[in-house]
């Protein structure tokens, strides 16, 4: 008998192979690609870089990616942080068909959602009409693409809190109602702290997913350069024209943002965690 | 601050979950709500708080209709079975959390907080904890922290539920003696809820024992142990044999029983049915006795002993050393003396607690306040 033969099992088996396959498939599928596209923007050069990204056309499509995405992303923290606790905190009839709509945004194709939406508020569309009568014009404006931003990032936030909302013990809320606290002091000083990482981290990732949002926003926005034209667009076209420096520049600007947002995401979570290790 | 209850009812879809309380608290007394888990105490404890509302019936504290005050207006402190303390918080700002929430016109001056805060810290002997958040503390500490949170509004009742229930033995034997000096240094009204009845006993100066959304009994302990008010009672404080029996001249009669030694009952003649605890019962030789030893153990101390007629099971406990011990072992025929027992007269109807006809015994089912 060697010592190796009574060597005690993983639970699961085969782990260096498991480990292996994911450590190539996440080689080929996310870092080749993103370490492809650094290195093409350094070849680049900084003073060609410079210039590409501070071209009128370039500051002009990052503004608007970046207005619209914001926007998008105040106006989704606020109004999903409302979906997610009436999906956790009330029973309703029909709250699970609620529940399972607000993944239609991940399983939608966005290029779906982005003609629907024109379709829907465009001038002779069901909304769009009402709204233009009011002097309301979302196709083809900046609203059209905070309004396309918005429908593919809703399940970011209603994701991210209800899990948190859920967890969260009655007995905090009733304990504070016994100390004297009102239904407001209760939600800002005992729900709140509770759910704002997973609130911000959410919402952070529904920013980080609004500024590469593409395929939705190509239809409502109508594209006009300086005014309509988003920073993602604008890397495709220049694809389309052979200019891949200018390409390469603008997409490492997106992907420096969105990696930003994403550690910041991940420190709020860690944050977080730092009172909690032990509870119970 | 005397607590008084009016006939309270209550239930959940359908579930009658309080079926007529009526109770009443005296200032300063320490209470303790004792039943099985569903019995309602912990339903009548959250009414008392303000976190549930009963169907009807009426709560009155020191003339005051609490029914008509949100439970951010009675100045109870309530101290969860899980503590329910604020996790993001440090112990301090805890116990704060009652002072900080006051409306501003009320709130007192963070010095004066501050100071409310040490001087609750040292009371409960945690001053060293003050800065560290609750996942850094065990659960003796978070219960004291907890408690230390409900005392810092001074409230005019202090509440707990299970408040031991979470803890080890040995924490919960050392806390319990600790709570008791607590109640008697703030003299506040405190009411707890426990499944537990050495606990309930030990802590409180009058117990409320609670079943089936009713109070059954409200005594001490020797009062509860030797005088059960009714067959739940008797029960749940172990009397476990159930004899029937029939009433003569107020003594309980049945072949092989000897009774004795129990008191007369005011009770009718015809069948009845005696409760008793295995240690109440001694098994006396007799070759012709109606019951047999099936099986006899030891443990040193005691001689567990099993009896049979053929019919029923009687498990008994018999000091080894006791004179009636001698001689008996597995075969042996025996009579029973019943030292102690309650006597129920026999259920008119099939099942049901309304079928109960009302038990006469030393104690009434209900009293308003000893």
């Amino acid at each position: 008998m060697t010592a190796t033969a009574i060597r005690p099992k993983r639970v699961l088996p085969g782990f260096s192979l498991s480990l292996g396959t994911t450590l190539l498939f996440v080689a080929l599928v996310i870092l080749i690609p993103v370490i492809a596209l650094v290195l093409k923007g350094a070849e680049i050069g900084p003073a060609r870089f410079w210039a590409i990204i501070t071209a009128p056309r370039t500051l002009s499509a990052l503004r608007v990616t970046v207005t619209a995405a914001f926007v998008a992303t105040v106006f989704n923290a606020l109004y999903r942080l409302l979906m997610a606790w009436v999906l956790t905190r009330y029973e309703f009839p029909g709250r699970r068909i609620l529940d399972a709509l607000m993944d239609v945004p991940f399983a939608l194709p966005t290029a779906v959602a982005g003609i629907s939406l024109t379709a829907l508020y465009s001038a002779n569309g069901w909304f769009g009409g009402p709204l233009a009568g009011l002097g309301i014009e979302l196709v083809y404006t900046l609203g059209g693409v905070i309004l396309a931003m918005t429908f593919t990032s809703v399940p970011f936030v209603v994701r991210a809190v209800q899990p948190v909302l859920e967890d969260l013990d009655p007995a905090l809320e009733q304990a504070a109602m016994t100390l004297g606290a009102r239904p407001w002091v209760i939600f800002r000083r005992v729900v709140l702290p509770a759910i704002l990482p997973a609130w911000l981290s959410g919402s952070t990732i529904a920013f980080a997913r609004s500024l590469g949002e593409f395929g939705a926003v190509v239809f409502i926005a109508g594209n006009l350069p300086f005014k309509t034209e988003i920073a993602a667009l604008l890397a495709f076209i220049r694809l389309e024209e052979y200019d891949y420096q200018g390409a390469a520049a603008i997409a490492l600007v997106l992907l420096v943002l969105a990696l930003v947002l994403l550690a910041f995401s991940n420190w709020l979570q860690f944050r977080a965690a730092r009172h909690l290790e032990a509870r119970r | 601050m005397s607590i008084v209850i009016d006939n309270m009812t209550k239930s959940f879809g359908g579930t009658s979950v309080l079926r007529g309380i009526d109770l009443t608290v005296e200032t300063g007394e320490l209470v303790a709500l004792l039943g099985p888990s569903g019995s309602g105490k912990t339903t009548l404890l959250k009414i008392i708080a303000g976190l549930e509302w009963p169907d009807a019936g009426s709560l009155t504290v020191h003339g005051a209709d609490w029914l008509r005050l949100a439970a951010q207006d009675r100045r109870i402190g309530f101290v969860f079975q899980h503590y329910a303390l604020f996790p993001h918080m440090s112990v301090r700002d805890n116990i704060a959390f009652g002072l900080t929430v006051r409306p501003r016109a009320e709130r007192p001056g963070r010095a004066v907080i501050a100071a409310k805060v040490d001087e609750l810290l040292h009371f409960l002997q945690i001053a060293h904890l003050g800065d560290r958040y609750p996942a850094q503390l065990s659960g003796g500490q978070r219960q004291r922290v907890a408690l230390g949170r409900a005392l810092a509004i001074q409230p005019t009742v202090l509440l707990l539920d299970e408040p031991f229930g979470a803890l080890d033995a040995a924490v919960r034997r050392d806390l319990r003696a600790w709570l008791r000096n607590v109640h008697e240094e703030t003299g506040s009204t405190t009411i707890f809820v426990t499944h537990d009845q050495e606990e309930a006993f030990e802590l409180a100066d009058r117990v409320v024992v609670m079943g089936d959304g009713r109070i059954e009994q409200i005594g001490n302990a020797d009062q509860i142990h030797d005088h059960p008010a009714s067959r739940f009672v008797a029960g749940f404080m172990g009397a476990t044999i159930e004899l029937p029996v029939q009433m003569h001249a107020g003594r309980a009669e049945a072949p092989g029983l000897d009774a004795s030694r129990l008191p007369r009952r005011a009770l009718a003649d015809g069948p009845a049915t005696l409760f008793l605890r295995p240690d109440d019962v001694v098994p006396v030789a007799d070759p012709a006795g109606r019951w047999q030893v099936t099986r006899c153990t030891s443990n040193g101390a005691l001689l567990r002993i099993d009896l049979s007629d053929g019919a029923v099971q009687i498990p008994v406990d018999l000091p080894r050393r006791a004179p009636e011990a001698r001689g008996l072992s597995k075969g042996s025929r025996v009579i029973l003396r019943a030292e102690a027992g309650a006597i129920f007269p026999a259920m008119t109807t099939v099942p049901g607690r309304e079928a109960t006809p009302g038990a006469v015994t030393a104690f009434p089912r209900k009293e308003k306040s000893l």
